[in-house]
């Protein structure tokens, strides 16, 4: 290993991680890091399987019904977890199982799927209807997308199969799975009415209301949002999809490949944007007011939009960015691309990153994040609570970025958290969304408890 | 109204579930095994399992969960998990070095018809295990009952795989804890301490998921029961096992395997249970009930008779897992209360009977667990007939906001409040906390409802 030559005896790799650690260092050689394996078996990993991927792209369509074929555990796990919220129907926020038993396991679930399916759909009258395949599925042999055909027939709705079986790849893998399902509903509607200067917002999962805050600028930029993938989501709208004349694409690790299928399809370009921090989402505004270069006042709105709102915000920033100054941050969070944004967003508040990691990233993630990061920095794909502790404690992080399962590691070693998963509370997307994650930055660093509550034991 | 969509009518459904009374094995395997000193849980199964799991401990108890995944591939599946569970062993000991492994299956590797006794003794012969260290296992498929039952079939493990006997009985009692959270079994601890009886708790996960901050994250805190603790429990004199569902089975293993004679007992909440615990503890200890004890009884009844008028005839919808509602309900009949609509997702003919004969002092009432025993059904049941107050975990909380009712949370999980996991919610003083947390609700929609001419001051 190049770079620096990682001590492991010091900070106790994992045998078999070591390439999934780099640490960035002047003159260190360039390193690939190794990613996109498997977790090692036996390690605790912080990564989850294919049907959450699955799960979570499309848990947002809230005029569907979203039922788990499996075992208890699957749908219960994933029960109202996400703050993805609607502004309708809230359908996906109730939790449908068909709870295998032993007897399902051994004569077939089929049956049992097809009832739940005709009783769920007579009750709720949704407007289309998500299977999802969870492990066993996939190993008794049940053939789903014959069931699905069948209730398509007799009750007049797209049934969709998603064929997410939790062994079967990892949460990518799962993404993919939620795409194709979804590429099913595309097409169908009419296109009728579509403006020429229109967007599918995609990867936006609307948690905490941050679909409406981008949509609207959108709007206001004079441009029509025909759909939103998946955030505040229905069906209808991914059914006209189609007819948008652009795919706008965040979270690119779970939606590139609907956006790549759309332009194969359908011939619809897609950019890649982010919505964090105020660089990202300004560029996210001028990149689709660039794609219509024959509608001028389209730029001029979004440089509008951009001047106003960080008018409005960048003052009251700079109270949180003087407190800030020089402290340091740890991200470990699923996507790649949401570390890019995240250590653009720390640095306008003066905050510089220690340590940068995701459960998913690419070779290409971890090149890009090689160059974006300072020296010292370290780099990690599908890291775990002893490394994660371990860097955090050795590289003084004042702050940890993470998700459920990091929040009460950082807690415990005394240092400041951010939700930035689906735990999210506060809209952190948009110029307003990165006042917000300023204000929480600045909260968590700066509470009083951190005083009670030590470092390194205690230790100075 | 999230549940705006529940109708009254109540149909037969002959497939589906609607927002579950349970969840799934290998949890409560996972949460047994954290109260194992040095033990780490270890899910063989697909990666989602595992993290689920810690996720949802995680968010019960605002914790670290350590645990480590099979991480199933499509190969592990078709070829059969023992290499992963192999390659995990080593792993695990080499990297995380815990005193104990305990592993649990998961409906994946069930179907696939890994043998966890097979695999795990091919570890030990293939020198995986190092000197001294251990590797557990319980057999935990999805698709058969609930957590409760994972839980059980975990400590059932602890119980026939580090119990032995040398022949010589010791004057230990085993206190077998059924699923309670750490706040309890560190009342439980405190409690024979009292009584001046010597136990052996296990499993107890105080000191494990109430740990303190200290600056440092444990990878394994200090609490559990220790594997000495474990081994000598086959030499105790007897057992108690508290909850007939999640603790029983575990006594009945150490009963077969080191001829540990055993009572069962329910699970102290409330009045007559906590008295069936404390004298049952007391004749297994040889001791006599101190004053102090009787006095802490004394201060509860004190508060149940003061407070009577506010309980009687308030009707109560409660759900849950069953060594827990058992004791609940008998409770609230305690307080002149009236359960209306009880149900669990925990399948059992055992439970299903005793909540049966519990229930005979409240005619009319419903009651449900197992197949299509959920939420859902629950809520109809509450529309038929509305309830003055709700007890059960956090997912109670959109009935209790759709049907403008007073809300007590208890169980398993609880997501949005704290205090379940430090303060007891059994023994006299769990009751007495318990019952405050009724009043509590009780009298803030009295005081919000109450006109203005009855608004009272003094109540």
């Amino acid at each position: 290993m190049k770079g620096k030559e990682m001590d492991t005896q010091n900070i106790n790799l994992l045998e078999g991680r070591e390439k999934q650690v780099y640490e960035k260092t002047a003159g260190g050689a360039e390193v690939d890091i190794a990613c996109e394996k498997t977790s090692l078996s036996g390690s605790v990993s912080q990564r989850a399987c294919v049907f959450c991927g699955s799960r979570v792209v499309l848990y947002p369509v809230a005029d569907a019904i979203h039922i788990v074929h499996g075992p208890i555990g699957c749908a219960a796990y994933t029960w109202d977890i996400r703050g993805a919220v609607s502004s309708g129907p809230e359908l996906h926020r109730l939790s449908f199982s068909t709870d295998l038993q032993e007897m399902d396991v051994i004569y077939g679930g089929e049956k049992k799927l097809y009832r739940s399916l005709i009783e769920l759909i007579d009750q709720y009258q949704p407007n289309a209807a998500f299977i999802y395949s969870t492990c066993i599925i996939g190993l008794i042999g049940d053939d789903i997308d014959a069931v699905c055909k069948k209730v398509a027939k007799e009750k007049g709705i797209p049934v969709l199969p998603v064929h997410s079986e939790g062994f079967k790849g990892t949460k990518k893998d799962g993404y993919k799975a939620a795409c194709l399902a979804l590429m099913k509903l595309i097409g169908q509607g009419s296109t009728e009415g579509i403006s020429k200067y229109s967007i599918n917002i995609l990867g936006e999962f609307n948690l905490a209301g941050e679909a409406w805050i981008i949509r609207e600028y959108y709007e206001k930029m004079g441009i029509e949002v025909v759909a939103t993938m998946t955030g505040d989501g229905r069906i209808d709208a991914i059914r006209r999809s189609h007819g948008a004349s652009l795919n706008v694409v965040q979270c690119s690790g779970s939606m590139t490949t609907l956006a790549k299928e759309m332009e194969e399809k359908y011939g619809i370009p897609f950019i890649r944007v982010s919505y964090f921090g105020f660089e990202d989402m300004s560029k996210s505004l001028y990149d689709v007011a660039q794609h219509f270069p024959e509608r001028p006042d389209i730029m001029e709105k979004a440089k509008e939009i951009v001047r106003d709102e960080i008018r409005k915000y960048y003052p009251e920033m700079q109270k949180f960015k003087a407190a800030l100054a020089g402290k340091k941050a740890a991200i470990y969070v699923g996507g790649a691309f949401k570390t890019f944004s995240l250590i653009k967003a720390l640095r306008t508040i003066g905050m510089s990153v220690v340590l940068a990691g995701s459960q998913t990233g690419n070779q290409q993630d971890y090149k890009n994040l090689k160059e974006m990061c300072d020296e010292g920095t370290v780099i990690v794909d599908d890291s775990n609570p002893v490394e994660l502790s371990k860097f955090i404690l050795e590289k003084e992080a004042d702050l940890l970025i993470g998700g459920v399962k990091e929040r009460p590691i950082a807690f415990k070693l005394g240092v400041a958290f951010c939700d930035h998963n689906h735990e999210r509370k506060i809209p952190l997307a948009g110029f307003i969304g990165m006042y917000y994650f300023a204000r929480e930055v600045y909260e968590s660093v700066m509470s009083p408890v951190w005083q009670f509550a030590p470092r390194k034991g205690g230790a100075q | 109204m999230l549940l705006r969509h529940t109708t009254k009518e109540v149909k037969e459904r002959e497939g589906l579930t609607i927002n579950p009374a349970k969840t799934c094995q290998p949890i409560g395997a996972m949460y047994a095994a954290l109260g194992v000193h040095g033990c780490l849980p270890h899910s063989h199964g697909s990666q989602g399992c595992c993290s689920y799991h810690r996720s949802t401990l995680t968010r019960h108890y605002k914790e670290p969960v350590m645990a480590a995944t099979s991480s199933f591939t499509e190969g592990a599946s078709v070829f059969g998990g023992q290499a992963n569970l192999l390659a995990a062993i080593e792993t695990i000991f080499s990297v995380y070095d815990p005193e104990v492994i305990a592993v649990h299956s998961t409906c994946l590797s069930e179907t696939i018809g890994d043998d966890l006794q097979q695999i795990t003794k091919k570890a030990k012969d293939d020198g995986k295990i190092p000197e001294g260290k251990y590797v557990i296992y319980a057999s935990t498929p999805s698709f058969v009952g609930s957590h409760i039952t994972g839980y059980a079939n975990m400590v059932v493990g602890m119980a026939e795989q580090f119990a032995k006997s040398i022949g010589e009985k010791n004057d230990k009692v085993n206190v077998i804890a059924g699923w309670m959270e750490p706040s309890d079994m560190r009342e439980i601890k405190s409690l024979a301490s009292r009584l001046g009886v010597k136990i052996v708790l296990f499993p107890d996960t105080s000191d494990v998921l109430d740990a303190p901050q200290t600056g440092k994250h444990e990878f394994y805190p200090k609490g559990g029961t220790t594997i000495a603790e474990l081994i000598s429990a086959g030499d105790s004199k007897c057992s108690l096992a508290v909850g007939c569902i999640s603790a029983e089975p575990a006594a009945v293993a150490l009963d077969k395997k080191c001829k540990v004679p055993f009572e069962t007992v329910d699970m102290p909440i409330g009045l007559s249970a906590t008295d069936r615990f404390i004298m049952a503890l007391s004749k297994a200890g040889g001791v006599k009930v101190p004053d102090e004890i009787t006095a802490e009884r004394g201060r509860l009844v004190d508060v149940m008779a003061d407070m009577e008028q506010y309980f009687y005839g308030k009707k109560v919808a409660l759900f849950g897992d069953p060594d827990q509602l058992m004791p609940l309900t008998e409770f609230l009949l305690d307080l002149g209360m009236i359960p209306a609509h009880i149900v669990s997702g925990t399948p059992g003919n055992r439970f299903e009977k005793r909540m049966r004969e519990i229930l005979e002092r409240a005619p009319g009432a419903n009651f449900r667990n197992g197949a299509q025993a959920d939420m859902f059904l629950l809520h109809q049941w509450i529309k038929n007939e509305p309830v003055d107050l709700l007890i059960g975990n956090t997912y109670g909380k959109y009935i209790a906001r759709d049907e403008d009712i007073p809300f007590v949370r208890f169980g398993f999980p609880i997501l949005d409040r704290i205090g379940h996991s430090y303060f007891p919610n059994i023994g006299y003083s769990g009751s007495l906390r318990l019952v405050e947390k009724i009043l509590g609700v009780l009298m803030d929609r009295q005081d919000q409802t109450a006109l203005e001419e009855r608004f009272e001051l003094v109540m």
